[in-house]
């Protein structure tokens, strides 16, 4: 068959290097992945086009780049599915980070936030003489996340990261889980309170774009909410993030619905003056706009069933 | 202003040429060893090829096992080639090795008793293989990688080295290019470690990496070092077709069933014991054989793993059953898969002792790109993974030793800057729509496949020998057509090239002297084990002209050769 992709090229070696889009046909057999294409352009056409891999089979995590929009590993894309319902495939490089060359992004910041979450075991006590005794089940959903393969991809459509550059990203932070979660390190406790600074678990906003995107099912977005729950177990309770967490909950508790003019109390604190004024514009705002929650909050009838799903929920953790 | 030399020199005690686990490895010992290690690697060092391993890494520690039967097993498996001293450090050492990286933090299976699980492996008389489902390899890799980060030990990432500085018989350092800004560096070390892993690039297809081009054996050879064993290749039995990309043994292991176009599990014909877990040159002949006899599936046999049931292909080989789905469009469930014998794995390397020392003062190796020799003429499944932590660690300490007692020669810049003015006159050979070097290597590829493949003769390897030197004369004219100094993959492809036709030469010209049939070097003309002549180590040494034999022995201290059957 007959591809045709669209490739944004970028030299940093032209006099005034400025991204542009380059069209090639291939022709490609049924089984190709974009990979294949991109080397067959690469080998047979254009040697300058600029692609890092390796693998071919999903494992090294060279390739991630975005295809048609959204970021991907281009070994794991099949061609006829790219294909599907359009003239042409948009092969981009990853988002969220500078353009080395083409397709190649620099990754710098992405290994420099993995760092930043201290990427090893910190076993606590003295190292056993054998392994350390552990139920297979409390090993084995790890591998869930070991199978990042830092390929990459979920930074790259990160919706915070594109207006937060402090904010760790989905990468780092799965990283991060992988440790906490891990029966034999020791520094869970500490991890947790660096993660729920800024730029941390809380800053993320559950767009799951990163759950979709991830070419390996760690589904980022899913541990970071494993590690707010376990940051508010292990006591850190005290950034908004996770007070507001736990003010929606009581709210609930109460009434059955959310009290919306308490919820910014309790997660700010009342004393905190710049917080609370800084909300006033909104309150007028809704006022304004006849959006001002109820002044006398009441609870929903059936409230009772609410609560007794928390109470059961609670007693399972 | 394309490709610049730096003019500094970049001073580190060791260097350590790759970031895949032996490199890594070495790394950390060395480091541990109160040396300033650098590492340096074409790729970041979790993309290395270490990744893609899948079904194990072999310890023998169960009650009934031990490291003698391991050991013989190994030196059974390398139709007794491999050095038996060597093997027993492997052995010996392997428990100790698993059980650090354990302790690092490799989340292996366990068991009901919370101890490490074993699955069964090719080759092997009992469970010896530890695993992590089927991504063992880079979640080894991931957690060493982690240890260099810990170590805060220094990487030059996406550096391609070029070439080793040799001065007065030993070598000093290397140059590399820089892909990021196309700068050349001289890189000045009082030790080198080789770990540059594998080579099966050179042929088509490979279940390799892309970047599985021998670089460092062909830096070493070039640099005076010896090669050994290099007409020793792996065929892996279970290799997807077209792409060549691989189906873990683990699947076997796990109890898959290799069918031909009857439906027969024609292994009974070929293993009768051992069925489809026979050593891996046994599985691949008895493919190749269904293949050529025209019981085939379109050049393949069939891989059948649907009676193990959904739980264990969804949990234990769920990889593979993404691959088979993405690359193959096969869902495992439901069908069986066509595989066929594929290039896996490079026995030969730059020859060491037990230590990693290579014949030249100050180089070091270890890995794939090494040959201790652990494997001999085939190596088992789950032992390569073993031998880069056992050797990487090995050589990692016996550098850092050594430079203890060895100065800095004080290198200036000259071989950076005579890299540059020879890369420079490469970069300006052949204009766009010249010789592309895919065409070339895809010559090699099929050349190396039909000649110097699972089944070999004289007239097929003399026809490879004479492809391979004609394709020497024709890289002289491979264009490069990206001129830039940046993230020049054109230029690096180029300089890959160059390295695996000089290996291609050395296996080839190994696998026509050698006259017999021994592990995966099968010659049809030869077709009998002789170890009156034969019990021996191939040595190539590189001349101009092609390179040179010589013959070492073989270390057999507590098994002599038998009859090898499964
Ligand atoms: C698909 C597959 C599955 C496998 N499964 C298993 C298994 O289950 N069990 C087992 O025991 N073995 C297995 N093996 C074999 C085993 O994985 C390899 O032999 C081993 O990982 C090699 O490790 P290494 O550290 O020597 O090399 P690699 O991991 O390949 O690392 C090589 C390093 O060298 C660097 N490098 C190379 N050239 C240059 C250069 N010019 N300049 C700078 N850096 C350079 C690379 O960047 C890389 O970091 C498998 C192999 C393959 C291909
Ligand atoms: S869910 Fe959170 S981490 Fe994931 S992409 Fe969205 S904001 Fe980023
Ligand atoms: S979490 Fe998924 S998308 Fe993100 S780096 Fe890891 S493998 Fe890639
Ligand atoms: S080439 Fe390795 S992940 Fe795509």
């Amino acid at each position: 068959m007959q591809a045709h992709l669209r490739v944004r090229r970028f030299d940093p070696e032209e006099p005034a290097p400025q991204p542009r889009y380059q069209d090639y046909t291939v022709e490609a057999e049924d089984y190709f992945t974009v990979l294949d294409a991109l080397i067959k352009i690469r080998e047979e056409e254009d040697g300058t086009l600029a692609v890092r891999c390796s693998c071919r089979s999903s494992v090294c995590g060279s390739c991630a780049m975005r295809i048609n929009g959204h970021a991907t590993l281009a070994c794991k894309t099949k061609l006829t599915d790219a294909s599907k319902g359009r003239d042409v495939v948009l092969v981009e490089p990853m988002g969220n980070m500078p353009v080395v060359k083409d397709l190649v992004t620099d990754l710098q910041s992405f290994w420099d936030k993995v760092w930043a979450v201290e990427p090893f075991l910190q076993p606590q006590g003295p190292v056993p003489e054998q392994e350390y005794l552990a139920s297979n089940e409390s090993m084995v959903h790890l591998t869930g996340v070991m199978n990042c393969i830092m390929c990459g991809a979920c930074v790259s459509d990160c919706t915070v990261l594109a207006v937060d550059p402090n904010f760790l990203a989905p990468a780092a932070l799965a990283k991060a889980y992988r440790f906490v979660a891990d029966p034999r390190d020791g520094a869970s406790k500490e991890r947790l309170r660096a993660l729920s600074q800024y730029g941390g678990i809380w800053d993320c906003t559950r767009c799951l774009e990163c759950v979709q995107v991830c070419p390996k099912d760690v589904a980022p977005m899913d541990r970071i909410m494993t590690l707010r729950d376990k940051a508010m177990q292990a006591g850190y309770t005290s950034t908004y993030g996770a007070r507001h967490t736990i003010a929606f909950s009581e709210l609930l508790k109460e009434s059955g619905r959310l009290d919306e003019l308490r919820l910014p109390v309790m997660t700010f604190g009342i004393f905190n003056l710049p917080r609370m004024l800084s909300l006033v514009p909104v309150g007028l705002r809704a006022l304004v706009r006849g959006k001002m929650p109820p002044i006398f909050h009441r609870a929903i009838p059936g409230v009772e069933h609410i609560r007794r799903s928390f109470r059961s929920a609670e007693a399972k953790r | 202003m394309p490709l610049t030399a730096d003019e500094q020199v970049l001073r580190h005690d060791v260097i350590v040429l790759g970031g895949g686990l032996a490199g890594m490895r070495a790394a950390l010992e060395a480091a541990r060893g109160g040396a300033d290690v650098a590492v340096v690697s074409k790729v970041y060092p979790t993309r290395s090829h270490s990744a893609a391993a899948q079904g194990g890494i072999n310890a023998a520690f169960s009650a009934e096992d031990s490291w003698e039967k391991h050991a013989f097993d190994t030196v059974k498996g390398s139709d007794y080639l491999g050095d038996q001293d060597a093997i027993e450090v492997l052995c010996r050492e392997a428990l100790q090795d698993i059980m650090e990286l354990e302790h690092m933090g490799v989340i292996f299976n366990r068991n009901e008793d919370g101890r490490l699980a074993l699955r069964p492996f090719g080759g092997a008389g009992f469970p010896r293989t530890c695993y992590v489902a089927d991504i063992t390899g880079q979640a080894i890799l991931h957690v060493v990688w982690e240890q260099l980060v810990k170590a805060r030990i220094t990487c030059y990432a996406e550096w391609v080295a070029t070439s080793l500085v040799v001065q007065d018989g030993r070598c000093r350092g290397l140059v590399a290019l820089e892909m990021r800004s196309g700068k050349l560096h001289t890189l000045e070390a009082k030790a080198v470690v080789l770990a540059t892993g594998g080579l099966g690039r050179i042929y088509e297809p490979s279940t390799n990496g892309l970047i599985c081009t021998g670089d460092g054996m062909a830096l070493a050879y070039r640099a005076g070092a010896a090669l050994m064993d290099m007409e020793f290749t792996q065929f892996h039995p279970t290799t997807l077709y077209p792409s060549g990309v691989l189906i873990t043994e683990g699947a076997r292991g796990e109890g898959g069933y290799l069918l031909n176009s009857k439906g027969e599990r024609f292994m009974a014909t070929y293993a009768s014991q051992r069925l489809e877990l026979a050593s891996r040159d046994v599985v691949s002949r008895a493919e190749q054989t269904e293949i050529e006899e025209g019981r085939g599936v379109n050049g393949c046999v069939l891989l059948d793993v649907r009676h193990l049931g959904k739980k264990v292909i969804l949990t234990r080989l769920y990889q593979i059953y993404e691959l088979a789905h993405d690359l193959a469009g096969v869902d495992l469930l439901e069908e069986p898969v066509p595989v066929r014998p594929g290039t896996h794995y490079q026995m030969g390397g730059v020859k060491t002792d037990v230590d990693g020392r290579t014949s030249m003062p100050g180089l070091y190796a270890a890995g794939e790109c090494a040959c201790v020799s652990v494997h001999g003429a085939n190596r088992l499944g789950g032992n390569s993974l073993l031998e880069t932590v056992v050797f990487g660690r090995r050589a990692g300490k016996a550098a850092a030793e050594e430079v203890r007692q060895v100065p800095f020669a004080g290198l200036s810049s000259a071989p950076g800057r005579d890299e540059h003015a020879h890369i420079t006159e490469l970069l300006q050979r052949g204009e766009r729509g010249g010789l592309r070097s895919a065409v070339v290597r895809k010559e090699m590829g099929n050349a190396m496949r039909e000649g110097a493949g699972v089944f070999r003769d004289s007239e097929g390897l003399a026809q490879t020998l004479e492809t391979v030197r004609g394709l020497k004369g024709r890289y002289q004219k491979v264009a490069v057509q990206d001129k830039g100094g940046i993230f020049n993959t054109d230029l690096v492809s180029l300089l890959e090239l160059g390295n695996m036709l000089d290996l291609a030469e050395t296996m080839v010209v190994g696998g026509l002297a050698r006259q017999e049939s021994r592990g995966a070097h099968f010659r049809r003309d030869f077709p009998e084990r002789d170890d009156i002549n034969w019990l021996r180590h191939t040595l190539a040494f590189y001349t101009a002209e092609g390179p040179r034999l010589e013959y070492a022995p073989v270390t057999c201290v507590r098994w002599q050769p038998e009859r090898r059957t499964y």
